[in-house]
């Protein structure tokens, strides 16, 4: 024993936290807009009467949910080079982020747009209005306000996921605590640290996230 | 230089295949058990306890795994404990099984209703035995389908124990990359290996989870 914890010794690297945070947090956006825009998509062809498309998009989800985020990501990154598709560190990161958490919202906007009563369909159908508009603006807003709070989840796990992308050496949060401990050999405060910024992250992000989302959809999430 | 076959690379993808099920296997198996206890004081009457394991299972799953595994792994040392990077994994991933696991079963045991509560009590059964005869064999039937997800989840995590340095999968992946330089091929192959391992057991969980709802119609 006699091991003296020292935090101390962090505070002068706080300009790097910061940079790592916004990394991550960017990211994390990047992925989000992308992801769930993929999977209203992915969703909406789920729906679709063309057999092949269900198989194809149906396909996609079973191996993104069934292989883990590391190996995606080292698959972009190392691997698609050898296909003349060079990306850098960032670029593969923000793809394998947006590629893994598109596969869960297609799950999830699947589960939204069925959970739309099929009689709002049919009433805008006999006003007259065409399939695109009564996707876009009657089922579309009702199902992501059924399952916002369940892309607000999906959006927080992509978040603290986002830690292993420090393995391809992006400069995010993790990437930062790998940094300073090899320098100050202080290890475990300095994760321990950055591990308390990733759980008040999270916690602020979905509190932010609930709360936009009751302005976004006026009462109606649940 | 030795030249890699496709075959050589298979192979020796496929002799990791244990390491990387033995530490799932450890991770569940473990987890289940700690998970237990906490399931039954989070259900129990002491408040503190049942803030605490909250608290447990809060922390667990809003804090990034890899800054759980990095915790264990350099943290135990200055406790005086010295641990190897399989020993690390395999207790991070079993805690973090854990608070995961206690987390769905004390959902499937809330969904219980509250009469089999109070009809137990009435019986004269006491907390351990109310919730060993009467609401956990209910609740385990609901708890299943959730499990074998979690399982799922499970086995793609312990890719990260790679990072401290386990042979498993995934590490020997980044060998073979070093060696063959076919990273392509590799990782492609890896990600089909895991597919094979988990996209059976989220089908099970998947008929499990409609033949329940099916009894419970």
């Amino acid at each position: 024993m006699g091991y003296q914890l020292d935090f101390g010794a962090l505070l002068q690297y706080l300009g790097f936290f910061l940079e790592g945070t916004a990394v991550t947090l960017g990211l994390t956006a990047v992925a989000s807009v992308f992801g769930i825009s993929i999977g209203i998509v992915g969703a909406a062809a789920m729906g679709s009467k063309k057999l092949w498309l269900r198989k194809l998009v149906a396909a996609y989800v079973e191996l993104i949910r069934n292989t883990p985020f590391i190996v995606q990501m080292f698959f972009f990154f190392f691997g698609l080079p050898s296909l003349g598709l060079r990306l850098s560190a960032l670029a593969a990161a923000a793809l394998a982020m947006t590629v893994n958490l598109a596969a869960y919202a297609i799950e999830i906007m699947r589960a939204g747009l069925e959970s739309v009563p099929v009689g709002q369909r049919e009433a805008a159908t006999s006003l007259g209005v065409r399939a695109l508009p009564i996707f876009g603006l009657v089922v579309l807003p009702q199902a992501l306000a059924n399952v916002y709070p369940a892309l607000v989840g999906q959006i927080t796990i992509t978040m603290l996921e986002s830690a292993v992308v420090s393995q391809i050496a992006v400069v995010d949060l993790t990437h930062v605590a790998d940094f300073i401990q090899s320098r100050n050999f202080r290890s475990f405060e300095t994760y321990l640290l950055v591990t308390v910024v990733y759980l008040i992250l999270a916690i602020v992000m979905r509190r932010l996230l609930v709360f936009a989302g009751r302005g976004l959809f006026a009462g109606r999430v649940r | 230089m030795n030249e890699f076959t496709l075959w050589d690379i298979a192979r020796n993808l496929l002799l990791a295949v244990p390491s990387t099920l033995l530490l799932s296997a450890i991770a569940f198996i473990g987890g289940g058990l700690v998970g237990l206890l906490l399931l039954v004081i989070r259900l129990g009457r002491y408040k503190r306890a049942k803030h605490a394991v909250k608290l447990y299972v809060e922390l667990f799953q809003s804090t990034p795994l890899l800054m759980q595994l990095f915790l264990v792994y350099f943290g135990l040392p200055l406790l005086g404990i010295d641990v190897s990077a399989w020993l690390a994994a395999a207790a991070c991933l079993t805690f973090y099984s854990s608070a995961f696991l206690t987390d769905i079963w004390r959902g499937s045991v809330e969904a219980i209703p509250k009469g089999q509560w109070e009809g137990s009590a009435s019986l004269g059964l006491h907390y351990l035995q109310q919730l060993r005869l009467v609401i956990l064999p209910q609740a385990i039937r609901m708890a299943i389908p959730p499990t074998v997800g979690f399982l799922v989840q499970l086995v793609k995590s312990t890719a990260l124990a790679s990072i401290v340095g386990y042979h498993e999968l995934t590490k020997t992946a980044q060998i073979l990359t070093n060696a063959t330089f076919q990273p392509f091929v590799i990782f492609g192959l890896v990600a089909l290996i895991y597919f094979f391992i988990c996209y059976p057991l989220t089908r099970w969980s998947r008929v499990l989870e409609r033949r329940l709802a099916k009894d419970t119609r």
